[in-house]
């Protein structure tokens, strides 16, 4: 369990993140959600230890994030960020083993290549182990990075906008593939999101930020709900349900 | 417990490449002792020429490693700690402490143990530079090239200011011990230079292979357990430990790094450290004889080993400058 006690964080005057305290529970989808400069990204890179916040606590599984001994902690929690600029030539096949790096450091063992073939296949990509990241789509260079997460296998992982740019195909796929991650192997999921349908028809339970403060907290059933997301985003926003999904309808 | 190791193709072709890189290095450091060796001047040069090979020696060494690991954890193929005016910086401590403490007083202390203070205060004054470099975000890479630009000529200007403030001939006395260059290799502190970097380099080991996940960005290495900020904090001192070394050897050589580090990517083609760092160091050992081969015999000492290296590493510089800016 992950346990967030009144976060806050200031660039320069700015604050960003406001006294956040939440509780992230187990084995489930976590979606945050709100508007452009809400404070979602800086939250999450708080809690996956990526940002040092000005005040409050993270707390996984009983013990601070700063307390964790990070070689440990790294078997525990991973995080992928939206931009991944590189400068290193790798092929899907290598970036992927850096996800058994908590595990075996740099010298994979023959677990760590089952481990990493398993997560190639689960992110259909195995056969496309030997190509350089360069030569590659978008999508399927975000499948690779989402692959050295699944290869790294923590109990929790947290993803900053892992849609981002990408194509309906890619983007179904990657929420299919999470979906499974959860259901299938247990995982906890937190993903910060922009599209609000892919939050209705995937995530469990929505977070909703607005102005660096948590203004809503709860099941997809009480989030996804025409007064509530207007509050969140201050725009009308209508749902409609097809074929048993809330479908938000915003294009005014 | 079975620990395969398990290796791609780009390791295999790396390692083979690596080989190769050895085996000429092997060749220019037997060529540089015995080239023009015979009976009669070998009790004159082959002990000269040992300890010259041993300076170029460690000088790749520092160089090769240190420009390689700055380029991974600056997160940049451009700047190197020659780049940035290091070893400037160095040189500015150097004539400091000589200003400060009087040059008579330090004629009569050890040299070795003036290195130590200057190798510590340039670690010091590292973790300045740690701060500028890597605490100072959104700063843009050209700007810090500039910035390093500026610091390097900066130094260089003060520390000759300084110079000029030594008492004339008390600074020509020191001028010898400590202000090397390749045609005056300062040989006196070979030992403690050697005992420094094989210090710095065994208890810094283990970050070999956190250097290969640096490389993948800071957020990815951080996700992945790596102590970022003590390991950057850490490789800064021994980047600096190793510029002093080499710079209290044979000088500044400002684009020596850069070229050392591009040429043995461009070859290694690999990411990981443990086939690169060795990569730079090799051709580090094959230039500076060969630059050493080329001021002597072809310029006929006209210009130096240094201003040669300069020169081919200068022009390679702007190269990877333009390279770099077209992606």
């Amino acid at each position: 369990m992950i346990e967030i006690q009144n976060i806050t964080k200031k660039y320069g005057k700015k604050t960003v993140v406001n006294q956040v305290s939440a509780v992230i529970t187990e084995g489930r989808l976590t979606a945050f959600i709100g508007s452009n400069g809400a404070g979602k990204s800086t939250l999450l890179s708080i809690i996956s230890r990526l940002l040092k916040p000005d005040d409050g606590k993270v707390i996984i599984d009983g013990t601070e994030v700063l307390a964790w001994n990070q070689e440990e902690l790294s078997k525990r929690i991973s995080i992928l960020r939206q931009s991944n600029h590189m400068n290193l030539r790798l092929t899907i096949w290598e970036l992927v083993s850096f996800g058994r790096y908590p595990y075996s450091k740099g010298q994979l063992t023959e677990e760590d290549e089952e481990k990493i073939k398993e997560a190639l296949e689960y992110t259909e990509i195995l056969d496309l182990k030997d190509r350089y990241l360069d030569e590659l789509s978008g999508g399927q260079r975000q499948m690779a990075y989402i692959a050295m997460v699944i290869a790294q296998d923590t109990r929790y992982i947290f993803l900053d906008e892992p849609l981002n740019n990408l194509d309906m195909k890619h983007s179904v796929q990657i929420m299919k593939i999470l979906r499974k991650l959860v259901d299938d192997l247990g995982k906890t999921i937190v993903i910060v999101i922009h599209d609000i349908n892919f939050v209705s028809c995937y995530a469990d339970h929505i977070l909703a930020l607005k102005d660096g403060m948590l203004i809503k907290t709860g099941e997809k059933k009480e989030i996804i709900n025409s007064d509530v997301l207007s509050g969140i985003y201050d725009m009308n926003i209508q749902i409609n349900t097809i074929d048993g999904k809330d479908i938000c309808i915003y294009y005014t | 417990m079975t620990r395969n190791l398990i290796r791609s193709r780009t390791d295999k072709r790396a390692a083979a490449c690596l080989i190769i890189l050895a085996a000429i290095a092997a060749i220019a450091i037997l060529l540089f002792i015995f080239q023009g060796l015979n009976q009669n001047n070998f009790d004159f040069n082959f002990p000269r020429r040992i300890k010259k090979i041993a300076a170029m020696i460690l000088v790749s060494i520092c160089v090769g490693y240190s420009s390689v690991v700055f380029q991974t954890i600056t997160e940049s193929r451009i700047l190197t700690p020659g780049v940035m005016g290091l070893d400037s910086l160095y040189l500015f401590i150097q004539s400091f402490i000589v200003y400060l403490m009087g040059a008579e007083k330090l004629m009569r202390m050890n040299s070795s143990l003036h290195f130590i203070l200057s190798v510590g205060a340039m670690m010091a004054a590292s973790l300045i530079i740690y701060r500028l470099v890597f605490r100072a975000e959104g700063f843009n890479i050209y700007t810090l090239v500039l910035a390093g630009m500026i610091m390097g000529t900066f130094f260089r200007g003060i520390s000759s200011f300084l110079q000029l403030l030594i008492d004339p001939n008390e600074f020509s006395i020191l001028q010898g011990s400590l202000f090397a260059s390749f045609r005056n290799i300062n040989e006196k502190l070979l030992g403690v230079s050697c005992i420094i970097v094989a210090v710095s380099l065994f208890f810094t080991r283990k970050d070999i292979s956190r250097f290969d996940v640096l490389g993948l960005s800071k957020d990815n290495a951080i996700s992945l357990g790596i102590y970022y900020d003590s390991l950057i904090k850490r490789t800064m001192l021994v980047i600096s430990a190793l510029t002093a070394v080499s710079t209290v050897l044979v000088g500044p050589v400002t684009f020596l790094g850069i070229l050392l580090v591009s040429l043995s990517r461009e070859i290694l083609k690999t990411y990981r450290h443990r086939y690169l760092i060795p990569g730079a160091v090799f051709m580090g050992i094959i230039s500076l004889p060969v630059g050493q081969f080329i001021s002597e015999r072809l310029l006929s000492g006209n210009a130096t080993v240094s201003v040669i290296l300069n020169f081919i590493g200068g022009i390679y510089f702007i190269f990877i400058l333009l390279k770099e800016s077209r992606r």
